[in-house]
């Protein structure tokens, strides 16, 4: 055992949690405003209309995240178009190619969790809503999508977790995040197991700190469910 | 698995032409076979440790309980690369030390077994998860009548929870096996060849890798279809019997 190797770059490991936490932070910011409107359309009775949501979720939940990232990162530069245009500055960049795989990769996921949730909606009350005379962008804000959203919840902590665990992808393509930390500690002084264990005891951290505020939270929003305190 | 290789390069070069440069086969397809070998390599793995793991938990014995418990948490916890790497890397170097103290010679492990018994750890704590849950479906009275026969603890599994825990545990099972057949692209990181491997080799030399990293996409989720396909059938048939709304 080499702790030393360790303890002395304890600080890169710290920064490349900073890095992590931001990846995952940002990419299910922009998941979840992405996946909103894609699963209100994949509801659509029209299936000429729901089935483009729902090619986006197919190929985004039936592909590797891995083969995603590297579409972007790799795929992009062989457009000359790309290549030109002013979104190179962002393709050209390992970081931005990442968020945007993860962005996408968890808006299919969380589109098509929200979309089974919206499914489930109680006939009645949208009976209710309409026969109240509330518009159809009313009765989605007020009924369809807070109750989606609870019955969501369960499935969406586990999604945020696969993607905390998604995101260690990016430290292949050289970016230093807790994974990537790891792997600069491992190249200078070879202690595998060292190097990646300490990572996988951050990851795991963040997992139950994850655990525990979906649990928290779940308290919250599903508080009608539990049983009255005697 | 060559003979469908072959059938979907036919299929390939007729719609695509020569656009892959005749790196799609054998290259490309190729390396589909060993992301499909490995996947099920896993899943066999997979599938034994789950099964350790589900009737551990499942047991009376306290230790057992907290062994397969701390797996699970442990394995679900942390991404499957950094495991990965954990086994791969860290997993030769212990078995090097181990064979210097036994005066072994340099042991390399392939990158295929490597991979396949990482990704079988790995989902093997998913699988606890799925038996479980499969297995606690199963009537109490049941096993407790198969006891009363006389039957021994492995009669009443083989005969009683295993025939009908697989309908409960299907579904679960299926969506583990799909992240599974996903989760093999990160082989390709450790450097077995596998599909994702071939493309961005196949994608440097071309100059093309959007092209190539394109195609192993559609080739994932021609996998996905497949697999959803069998896990259809294998519903309807462990579902004989069972009244449906």
């Amino acid at each position: 055992m080499d702790l030393a190797a360790i303890t002395d770059n304890i600080p890169l490991y710290f920064k490349g949690l900073w890095v992590t936490i931001q990846l995952l932070v940002l990419a299910l910011a922009c998941g979840l405003v992405l996946a909103v409107p894609i699963a209100m359309w994949a509801t659509s009775r029209n299936p000429l209309i729901a089935s483009w949501p729902k090619a986006f979720i197919y190929f985004f939940t039936g592909t590797p995240l891995l083969v995603q990232m590297f579409i972007l990162y790799y795929g992009m530069a062989q457009f000359e178009a790309i290549r030109e245009s002013f979104l190179w500055p962002v393709f050209k960049e390992a970081y931005w190619c990442a968020l945007i795989a993860f962005s996408l990769n968890t808006a299919g996921y969380t589109a098509e969790i929200l979309r089974g949730a919206m499914k489930q909606t109680d006939f009645g009350e949208l009976d209710a809503a309409r026969s109240c005379g509330m518009s159809k962008g009313l009765i989605y804000r007020r009924i369809i999508l807070p109750s989606a959203f609870r019955r969501a919840l369960p499935a969406y902590g586990n999604e945020v977790i696969f993607m905390l665990h998604g995101t260690a992808l990016a430290g292949i393509i050289t970016i230093v995040d807790l994974f990537g930390a790891a792997r600069i500690v491992n190249s200078r002084y070879f202690v595998p197991f060292e190097s990646f264990v300490t990572a996988a005891f951050f990851y795991l951290c963040l997992t139950f700190l994850i655990v525990w505020g979906f649990k928290l939270w779940e308290k919250r929003w599903h508080a009608h469910l539990h049983p009255r305190d005697a | 698995m060559t003979e469908l290789a072959a059938v979907l390069d036919r299929i390939l070069i007729k719609t695509l032409g020569g656009v892959l440069d005749g790196y799609l086969y054998p290259f490309i397809l190729k390396g589909m076979v060993v992301t499909v070998e490995l996947a099920l390599a896993s899943l066999a793995i997979a599938i034994v440790l789950g099964m350790i793991g589900a009737v551990a938990k499942l047991s009376n014995s306290r230790i057992a309980k907290a062994v397969a418990g701390t797996y699970t948490t442990l394995i679900r916890g942390v991404p499957g690369i950094v495991l990965m790497f954990i086994i791969f890397f860290g997993g030769q170097l212990l078995v090097n030390n181990i064979g210097d103290l036994l005066g072994w010679d340099y042991i390399e492990i392939s990158e295929f077994i490597a991979g396949s018994a990482t990704l079988g750890f790995i989902f093997g704590a998913y699988m606890t998860e799925s038996f479980r849950g499969g297995i606690l479906a199963v009537p109490r009275g049941e096993i407790e009548a198969g006891y009363t026969f006389g039957m021994t603890a492995a009669q009443v599994f083989f005969r009683i929870t295993l025939p009908q825990m697989v309908r409960h545990a299907l579904p679960s099972f299926g969506n583990n096996w799909l992240v599974l057949t996903k989760e093999t692209a990160l082989v390709s990181v450790i450097g077995l060849q596998d599909m994702v491997f071939n493309a961005s080799q196949a994608g440097g030399t071309t100059r093309q890798p959007f092209t190539f990293f394109f195609v192993v996409a559609v080739l994932y989720l021609i996998i996905t279809a497949v697999s959803k396909v069998g896990l259809r059938w294998a519903d309807r048939r462990y579902s004989v019997g069972v009244r449906r709304a």
